[in-house]
């Protein structure tokens, strides 16, 4: 399965975080509420007009601004259901 | 139990706790357990140097009073936010003065996270002991934790707590001086690996069921549902707000003036036989004969009436209804919301929350722009706020002066305003250099907010207003009297006439209200009471008097904020678009 960006991932599907594309600054802000390659994460939904895409990682909810989304890389899981 | 306290843990710990530091994620609870240890007399300061608030109290741990500070809530101690920059440099002051012990507050629904705090805080030289909270809504959602491990594992005492309902406090408070200095040592890089170590020893996930709140929160952020509901809380909150203060005026403030505190200042009125100087300060003038506690402008009078009896109950309301929406989870859905119509003017979606505050009163308002990143968008959100959001001593004085016209008085002025906020905010977005970041925020999940921590944040907002704005009510009160008495007023009229005249179409005693409405916004509304303006009058004054300058303890507090400069360049756009806008208004009405 290729690696896209969260925001063109689907609402409702789950996937595996590949990398941060972007620089030491957003990676670190990322990754201190959890958001770092190797996690599950959920996409929940997407505000309409490239807004704010929400996601759930464990237990927490998150919502980051749509060009911050652009740079989180995923890998959707192939099946719907979660593993 | 406490295998961890050895013999060698002895001499890690210190003798005399002097002072407890809260630290935790943001929305785990960290203010419910501060509320629990603290109980009343709680004060919420300034930090030093920087305006980002935090609050202290104490607790009684071993027969001696100990200071509880309730740090700004952060997710690591790399800071990223002026807010968790304090964070920061609060714990590292208190591991200097080596007499403070940390409770590091985790929530139990998102171990994984919130260990990661944990464990950069186990690496510093202070004790620590961790309140396990959340305990029952972990176990609800079908979490377990094996607390006891997880306490052997990390080397330091975990007590599970459920804040809400006050259980484990207790053993917290009791094990206070069991905490101790982290043991658990690994390398900086392997941190997220280490944490996954602990977590597939401590925890086991069962399925769980999707909750009412949960469904709740999903409609309430999904844009088709979330934006009508959003627009059905705000009017709800506006309905609330008013049927709250509106009922404490007439059952109990009206009638607390009118019965109790008319007699006594009448009496009083009489002993000074009804004129003179020291009548004209403390009573005022008679209308008709008789004390009015609107327009007999003196210090018992007017002075008291306005903020207590006029303003005080609807910022009851505001802050009693602010604080439920903060305390149950709302305002950061609002936030995502809001996003995409925030960058309009240069900003993202949680500048609501300096906006929503700035409602309530300026001040606070100004703070809260702290939690914005860039220097840019501080001065933005300031700006508008202080240009367009009327606090809530003047939004109640403007209903009660333009509420008898009903909407064909109070649009023109909050439709004016929206558009002042939108056209200033779109050109200083347009014209000042930079970008502005995104929104980035959790959005925690919806929780009954614990009525005593809600009322502690109410009592310490309204008791804010009570010390900083009736002071400065009564010194307007009083500089007006002697403004008048010593002709200033007249002098500066006729000085001012042109403007205020010709442009803005106001009589010259209005001069008077906007002279007086750089201390307090209220009071200068309330002194347009007497004049007998005309509809037209009583909006353009109202727009102006929101727009042209922030009342003094605003501008205090913006000045730090912004520095000299950018308060200048901020005061010049006011008093430019105040004028602009008033003149306009003058045309068209």
């Amino acid at each position: 399965m290729k690696s896209i960006e969260l925001t063109r991932m689907r609402s409702g599907e789950h996937g595996r975080i590949i990398k941060i594309a972007g620089g030491f600054g957003i990676i670190k802000k990322l990754e201190a509420l959890g958001i770092r390659p190797g996690v599950e994460i959920e996409k929940i939904s997407a505000q309409i007009m490239k807004g704010p895409v929400i996601v759930k990682l464990g237990n927490t909810q998150l919502a980051l601004g749509f060009g911050m989304a652009r740079r989180v890389i995923v890998q959707p899981f192939v099946e719907k259901a979660k593993p | 139990m406490n295998k961890s306290q050895g013999l060698t843990a002895e001499k890690d710990r210190i003798k005399k706790i002097k002072k407890i530091l809260l630290i935790g994620n943001p929305n785990v609870g960290k203010s419910v357990i501060f509320s629990r240890l603290t109980g009343v007399g709680v004060i919420a300061s300034n930090y030093p140097g920087t305006t980002v608030e935090f609050c202290k109290g104490c607790v009684h741990y071993a027969g001696e009073k100990v200071e509880v500070i309730d740090v700004p809530g952060t997710y690591s101690l790399e800071p990223t936010s002026p807010a968790e920059e304090v964070a920061v440099d609060i714990l590292e002051n208190a591991i200097k003065q080596k007499d403070s012990i940390v409770i590091n507050v985790i929530d139990a629904t998102n171990l994984e996270r919130n260990l990661n705090l944990t464990l950069q805080l186990l690496k510093r030289d202070i004790p620590v002991i961790i309140a396990l909270n959340l305990w029952d809504e972990a176990h609800h959602i079908g979490i377990s934790i094996n607390f006891k491990k997880l306490q052997e594992l990390l080397g330091v005492v975990v007590v599970p707590t459920i804040a809400i309902t006050g259980e484990g406090i207790k053993e917290l408070i009791s094990r206070l001086g069991e905490a101790k200095k982290g043991e658990y040592r690994y390398v900086d890089q392997e941190r997220w690996h280490e944490i996954g170590k602990v977590i597939t020893q401590v925890q086991v996930i069962r399925h769980k069921h999707h909750t009412l709140f949960e469904k709740l929160s999903d409609l309430t952020i999904h844009p088709w549902t979330g934006i009508p509901i959003a627009l059905a809380i705000l009017i709800l909150i506006f309905v609330i707000i008013r049927t709250i203060g509106e009922s404490l005026i007439s059952y109990i403030f009206e009638p607390l003036f009118d019965y109790l505190w008319y007699p006594v200042v009448t009496q009083i009125s009489q002993l000074l036989n009804g004129q003179g100087i020291i009548h004209d300060i403390l009573i005022g003038e008679l209308i008709n004969g008789e004390i009015d506690f609107g327009q007999s402008f003196g210090l018992l009078t007017t002075g008291l009436y306005v903020p207590i009896a006029a303003v005080l109950p609807y910022v009851i309301a505001f802050y009693f209804v602010l604080s439920f929406l903060e305390d149950s989870g709302y305002l950061p859905r609002l936030a995502i919301l809001i996003d995409k119509a925030m960058h309009l003017v240069g900003l993202h979606g949680m500048a609501i929350v300096p906006m929503m505050l700035g409602l309530g009163c300026n001040v606070p308002g100004a703070l809260g722009t702290r939690v914005l990143e860039s220097k840019r968008e501080r001065f933005i959100a300031a700006t508008l706020m202080a240009i367009a959001i009327p606090c809530m001593a003047q939004l109640a004085m403007v209903f009660g002066l333009l509420g008898k016209y009903g909407v064909r008085g109070l649009a023109p002025v909050f439709f004016t305003l929206f558009l002042v906020w939108l056209i200033a905010g779109i050109l200083m977005n347009l014209t000042i250099k930079g970008e502005s970041p995104e929104i980035f925020v959790e959005i925690p999940p919806y929780r009954l907010p614990y009525f005593g921590a809600l009322l502690k944040k109410v009592w310490m907002r309204i008791r804010w207003f009570l010390h900083d704005a009736i002071p400065f009510v009564l010194l307007g009160v009083f500089i007006v009297n002697l403004l008048y008495s010593l002709g200033i007023i007249e002098f500066l009229g006729q000085i001012t006439a042109p403007v205020v005249i010709k442009l803005l179409g106001l009589p010259l005693k209005a001069v008077a209200a906007l002279i007086i409405g750089f201390l307090r916004k209220d009071l200068a509304v309330g002194m347009l009471v007497p004049l007998g303006l005309s509809l037209k009058q009583l909006i353009i004054a109202s727009v102006v008097l929101t727009m042209y300058f922030p009342c003094v303890a605003t501008f205090a507090v913006l000045l730090k904020e912004l520095g000299f400069l950018d308060m200048l360049k901020s005061a010049l756009i006011m008093i430019f678009s105040a004028l602009i806008v008033g003149s306009i208004l003058n045309l068209i009405l």
